[in-house]
């Protein structure tokens, strides 16, 4: 097969503009992984790569990934808030590739809270 | 010390980040005959004053602002110059920062390069809103990714967006 090309992308757009043209389009879930310098040694890249391998094998395209940077609460990175549409952030703390592998599959995709993990809900952190 | 060189770019993109950079490069030249790594890393953020870049440099550098410094800058700066190489920082306010570094490749305390796809991607798809330009040099072999081309072909199209994450996945495979 041949080498994949910047131009091929225009085909994958003309493809994602047929199979999304009658959704919204709109972000169900922004899921941002907070990246400090803390965050980042504590493995804050490998929790991002597995949230988007998980988006990619699953294949939504309601999901959005951002990072931000330390929240202050280096002791519990990595950290990860959850905002769902009509629902308010919960934030994880103590996050690895695996946990995260189960927030995106039982939490974002099914809409459940995985509680052991959270630090937070709202702006109200519960531990 | 930080154990991969990609920990190293990750904290600095980090902070470009954070100083609002819509324009981030990073430049990587690998060349084996020279036994040389360098990279250098350069944004068009909010930038610092001459003498906070000397702060930043020098955690134990006193000045009166008293503005708390990290980590991330001066550990890239002791690893390149543990590793036999040379580190500078210019920085510009309201114009950007420059930061190299460069390290001799068989220094035997040089931390493993690391993931470089893995990085480019999570850089680029968890800050859609910047443009990156990777340049990445291994013995006179240049790759070059631009965000801004890609965005160009894909119009409305997020480039976070699964089936874009896929072909960039692929993309970096056959390439790097
Ligand atoms: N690219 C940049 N543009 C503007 N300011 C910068 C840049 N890089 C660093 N700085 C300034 O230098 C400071 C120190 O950076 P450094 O990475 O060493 O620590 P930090 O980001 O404050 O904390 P951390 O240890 O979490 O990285 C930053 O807080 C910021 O004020
Ligand atoms: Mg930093």
């Amino acid at each position: 097969m041949a080498k994949l090309t910047i131009e091929d992308l225009r085909k994958i757009k003309e493809k994602v503009h047929a199979e999304t043209s009658l959704r919204d389009g709109a972000w169900r879930v922004k899921v941002t992984v907070h990246m400090g310098t803390c965050g980042i040694v504590s493995g804050a890249r490998e929790v991002m790569s597995a949230l988007i391998q998980e988006i990619e094998e699953a294949g939504v395209t309601d999901v959005m990934v951002t990072t931000s940077g330390c929240m202050g609460l280096c002791s519990r990175e990595p950290l990860v808030t959850v905002e769902a549409m009509e629902q308010e952030p919960i934030k994880y703390e103590y996050m690895n590739a695996n946990k995260m592998r189960q927030v995106f599959k039982r939490h974002i995709l099914q809409g459940e809270v995985q509680t052991p993990f959270v630090l937070a809900k709202g702006a109200e952190i519960i531990k | 010390m930080v154990n991969e060189i990609c920990v190293h770019i990750m904290d600095i993109v980090a902070n470009s980040l954070t100083a609002e950079a819509k324009n981030i490069c990073i430049f990587i030249t690998r060349d084996n005959k020279k036994n040389f790594l360098s990279m250098k890393i350069v944004d068009d953020g909010k930038g610092m004053s001459e003498e906070m870049a000397k702060k930043v440099v020098d955690p134990f550098f006193s000045t009166k602002t008293g503005k708390k410094t990290g980590l991330g800058v001066p550990l890239l700066k002791g690893t390149a110059e543990h590793c036999g190489g040379n580190f500078y920082l210019k920085s510009k306010v309201r114009k950007g920062t420059e930061i190299y570094s460069s390290f001799v490749l068989n220094h035997p305390d040089l931390p493993l390069l690391g993931n470089i796809k893995e990085t480019i991607l999570v850089s680029v798809i968890s800050n859609p809103e910047v443009d990156f330009k990777f340049h990445y040099t291994i013995n006179g072999n240049r790759f070059i990714l631009d965000t801004k081309e890609i965005k160009a072909q894909l119009g409305d199209v997020p480039i976070n967006h699964p089936e874009i994450i896929k072909f960039l996945r692929i993309y970096l495979d056959e390439n790097l």
